[in-house]
């Protein structure tokens, strides 16, 4: 007996697949043309920051569909989600130690003291590194589900780190960061609502005792 | 009892319609949701060529100017030129701009120059078009970190405050762009305060390398490149090179500059070229030259360091930056 289209896992990993490396692969085929623009280190570096900027939005996004629209087969592609966040990321970093750093390695740390907006996204990218390595399935059981939990809270600083870096980095015009900004700012807002009314349920049942 | 039992058996789908239905559904999400990302993608990376519309520009005469490029330094193409441009009232998107400006009106057009002069004018655009003119190779440097080598159409600046007569207490010359809501789609969420304005020193504006430029290989401006006068100051970032100007004033003192009001702490009144000096979110010791795989070394300068250095001996460049 065939599943529903709600139920079916593999579909929607399939979908989340495809639909994550397009961009990447529509990237590739312009390169490949000559058609990233004039001034392709740009155009690159700025893609792959934004990329990692819309799939970190989508796993916060998962939580507030679930509970809100019941969404939760949503759950089980959040990891998914969270990898190709972290997978845009690696090439954004790459794209800034190519063109921006010209492949001396060596000046990257200075480079982080030096500017304010490095230094924040260089710290998001530092707080992934965990997430992505604790992804697995082992790694889950090997921590326990509530402590692996708790750690992959950090996405919501990293979220904010990235979407601080992004505003930093703007010369006048900041509309794209605070698009991202108030999209954050409800996602989170809604987990701080949620767990505020949970400690006031709380309260009033030890009232009631 | 379970309820699906309930269910008459003539109102249960039967399975291979299920499963038609189903592969519709599946194709149907597969091509939605690829369109939607692939448009998405499309919607935000650059745009397509841009055309050349100008006008050949009959004025030019040989020019004697030497060009200081290097022998690797290769004049950048006309779809680079005009398909890269920082003009914020249209577009905060540098290839955007292109098709945002395409309508601009620049015909008829009239530059107001006054101020401390002995001869106040207003010059029409056919005035400006008919003063003779020349090509100048030059290096243009933005201070985000990009460069690019073009052929502008031009006269010197000092050409044209000679014909006002500058007064003797005249030390700075201020410059404001064309501002008007109506045409300009940016000029409100710009995120800078408009009309755009720059200045110069007097020195530095009577610098025979300052050009007023019209043209660009060979024919009049594009809209998007400045269209129909800009000034071009080779030595410094390219900010200061202000577009479509309606107004010049000489002054006696310095005059404000959209950026350094914008941003005082990163954007200075000189803004002259300077590897030694970073601007604090970007170092300014290297370049990327568009068309270009690697970067470049930055020039002092920008390379004019021979003819312009003598303008600010003794000045502390950390400082008037």
């Amino acid at each position: 007996m065939a599943v529903t289209l709600s139920q079916d896992g593999r579909f929607h990993r399939q979908l989340i697949f495809i639909n994550g490396l397009l961009p990447m692969v529509l990237m590739g085929f312009d390169a490949w043309r000559g058609k990233l623009g004039v001034n392709p280190a740009e155009f690159v570096t700025r893609a792959t920051g934004v990329m990692t900027l819309v799939f970190l939005v989508l796993t916060l996004l998962v939580t507030p569909l679930r509970k809100l629209l019941g969404w939760n087969w949503l759950l089980k592609q959040r990891r998914l989600l969270g990898l190709f966040a972290f997978f845009y990321c690696c090439g954004h970093l790459l794209t800034y130690l190519a063109f921006d750093r010209d492949w001396q390695l060596g000046t990257v740390f200075e480079d982080v003291v030096k500017r304010r907006f490095i230094a924040v996204g260089m710290f998001s990218f530092a707080l992934m590194v965990p997430l992505a390595v604790t992804s697995t399935n082992a790694m889950i059981k090997k921590l326990g589900g509530a402590r692996w939990a708790q750690l992959h809270r950090l996405t919501y600083y990293i979220t904010i780190g990235g979407v601080l870096h992004y505003y930093m980095i703007v010369k006048s015009d900041a509309t794209y960061p605070l698009w991202f900004a108030a999209v954050v700012v409800v996602l989170l807002g809604y987990r701080v609502v949620v767990s505020l009314r949970k400690a006031r349920e709380r309260v009033a049942v030890g009232v009631e005792r | 009892m379970n309820p699906i039992s309930k269910i008459p058996s003539s109102e249960i789908t039967p399975e291979e319609t299920f499963l038609n239905r189903r592969f519709f559904m599946k194709t149907a999400i597969w091509a939605g949701s690829a369109v939607a990302t692939g448009g998405m993608y499309r919607a935000f990376s650059p745009r397509s060529d841009v055309k050349s519309t100008g006008s050949e520009i009959a004025t030019v005469v040989d020019s004697t100017f030497q060009s200081s490029l290097g022998a690797d330094e290769k004049v950048n193409s006309f779809g680079e030129i005009a398909g890269y441009n920082n003009y914020y009232e249209f577009s905060t998107d540098k290839s955007a701009v292109a098709a945002k400006a395409k309508d601009f009106v620049t015909d008829p057009w009239s530059v107001e120059v006054g101020g401390l002069v002995g001869k106040p004018r207003v010059f029409g655009l056919e005035d400006l078009l008919k003063m003779e003119s020349e090509e100048r190779v030059y290096r243009f440097r933005c201070v985000e970190g990009w460069s690019m080598v073009i052929p502008w159409v031009g006269f010197p600046l000092a050409k044209l405050l000679s014909l006002v007569e500058p007064r003797s207490e005249a030390t700075h010359v201020a410059f404001e762009t064309y501002y008007d809501l109506k045409q300009m789609p940016d000029a409100g969420s710009a995120g800078i305060d408009l009309p755009y304005v720059e200045g110069l020193r007097m020195d530095e504006a009577m610098h025979p390398l300052t050009l007023l430029a019209t043209g660009l290989y060979g024919k009049t401006l594009p809209n998007q490149n400045g269209a129909p006068i800009r000034l071009v100051v080779p030595w410094k970032y390219g900010f200061k090179s202000i577009k479509s100007v309606v107004k010049i004033t000489l002054t006696n003192r310095e005059p404000p500059t959209t950026w350094s009001l914008a941003n005082p702490g990163e954007y200075g009144f000189y803004s002259n070229v300077n590897p030694k000096v970073d601007h604090p979110r970007w170092s300014q010791a290297k370049e990327r030259r568009i068309g270009e795989a690697g970067s470049r070394e930055t020039l002092m300068f920008n390379g004019y360091e021979a003819q312009v250095a003598h303008l600010y001996a003794g000045m502390n460049f950390e400082e008037d930056f």
